[in-house]
């Protein structure tokens, strides 16, 4: 955990991060809090704090006696919410840092149209 | 539940004040980080919760009681202290072994496998072990013994990086399975980052922080911009230190950065890095020395 941000939000992040990816199914169970805190090296209270924002969400769902699951629908909460954020997350600092170096607007569609070629 | 509730506490040693009006409460279940310079006065803040001294005022209550001489209470705690002294002619199975009668939460297992993980010789004289063997034995004894309250002291002497995070794994995997109350003194302020929730932090005397360890992670940030930049966008915030090369300044600030405000620091081409809690504690001692 290296970012400046709370450990709980980074936590909550990499799960969501599995999710999207496919990573954890919808309807799977997810790692224990401890799981969490001994691969991590972290808090169990702070890992708790992490999967709890997560259920708050309604992405993560508890079974009694069992632990926590990814509950049906998850991943394309996730995601429409991940393409909200994509504005401000990444279109404007990209075009931001354009303007800094006089790179205008059709210059910078042409630079996305060959990355996307070259990928 | 409240595990220690400590009041106006106050330790005066002839003319030394070690404690100066210190008010706090440690919870059930929780990992502390007891934090500050030598003779901070950490040591007297310990001695006096685990009733091997008084307090010249204030008050203090372990588990709801009196500490001093309490048996009752103090059978509750344990305190593992930097260079630990045995009895003479104890080799370390007799050390273990009165610990076991000592403590009633005692998992003769779980100390017999950390003596194997720290490669402890059962036979050997404890006045013959080297610093990081006697340093073992205590952390060996401290986690085994599941106390309550568990304090560990500087507990480090002598052991090296693999040892240290041996010991940071065993208590994280053992605290997971049987919570309970941990208050870790020490320097090695970034080892213990992430395994405490709640940070102390003494200052001549003084508790100078008490403060939730996720939140504090994100409150405390180097800036680096333009001085009238930086000037402005340090208005309302604690400026912990300042620094500056040509026109170029950097601050460290203390206050809450959310998105919006991240994105007003880069409007203001101000780059915001964060501080680790070892730098935002040596940040939050230096600025009360430039106080005085």
């Amino acid at each position: 955990m290296d970012d400046d941000r709370p450990i709980f939000v980074q936590i909550a992040e990499l799960i969501e991060n599995s999710i999207i990816d496919g990573t954890l199914a919808e309807e799977t169970q997810v790692p224990s809090t401890n799981e969490l805190a001994a691969f991590h090296r972290i808090n169990p209270a702070t890992a708790a704090k992490g999967i709890n924002r997560l259920v708050d969400d309604g992405i993560l769902y508890k079974r009694r006696g069992i632990g926590m699951f990814v509950a049906t629908g998850a991943r394309e909460t996730l995601r429409e919410r991940r393409r909200l954020d994509f504005a401000t997350q990444y279109v404007r600092p990209l075009v931001d840092e354009a303007r800094k170096l006089g790179i205008g607007t059709e210059e910078l569609k042409k630079l996305i149209e060959t990355w996307e070629e070259q990928r | 539940m409240t595990v220690v509730a400590a009041s106006g506490l106050t330790k005066r040693y002839r003319d030394v004040t070690a404690l100066d009006d210190v008010s706090f409460t440690l919870e059930e279940n929780a990992i502390y980080g007891l934090l500050g310079r030598n003779g901070a006065g950490k040591t007297t803040l310990m001695q006096l919760i685990t009733g091997q001294t008084g307090a010249t005022s204030g008050s203090l209550e372990l588990f709801g009681e009196h500490p001093y001489e309490n048996e009752r209470a103090l059978m509750k705690v344990v305190f593992i202290k930097e260079s630990q002294k045995y009895p003479t002619a104890y080799k370390v199975k007799h050390v273990l072994s009165l610990a076991r009668h000592l403590f009633p939460n005692w998992d003769e297992d779980f100390a017999q496998s950390l003596v194997d993980d720290f490669n402890l010789p059962r036979k050997r004289d404890v006045r013959k072990l080297s610093r990081g063997m006697t340093s073992a034995l205590g952390v060996t004894i401290g986690l085994a013994a599941r106390a309550p309250l568990t304090f560990f002291d500087e507990p480090y002497l002598g052991l090296d990086a693999v040892a240290r995070q041996l010991f940071y794994d065993r208590l994280l995997a053992d605290y997971a399975e049987h919570p309970r109350t941990v208050v870790l003194s020490t320097h090695l302020i970034d080892e213990v980052a992430d395994l405490i929730e709640q940070v102390l932090l003494l200052d001549r005397g003084k508790l100078v922080l008490d403060a939730d360890t996720d939140e504090l992670r994100g409150e405390v940030m180097d800036a680096t911009g333009p001085a009238e930049a930086i000037d402005e966008f340090a208005t309302g915030r604690q400026v912990l230190h300042r620094e500056q090369l040509g026109g170029v300044v950097r601050v460290t600030l203390r206050g809450s950065f959310d998105n919006a405000e991240r994105m007003r620091a880069k409007k203001l081409s101000i780059d915001l890095q964060p501080v680790s809690l070892q730098q935002a504690v040596v940040r939050l001692t230096m600025e009360r020395k430039t106080d005085r």
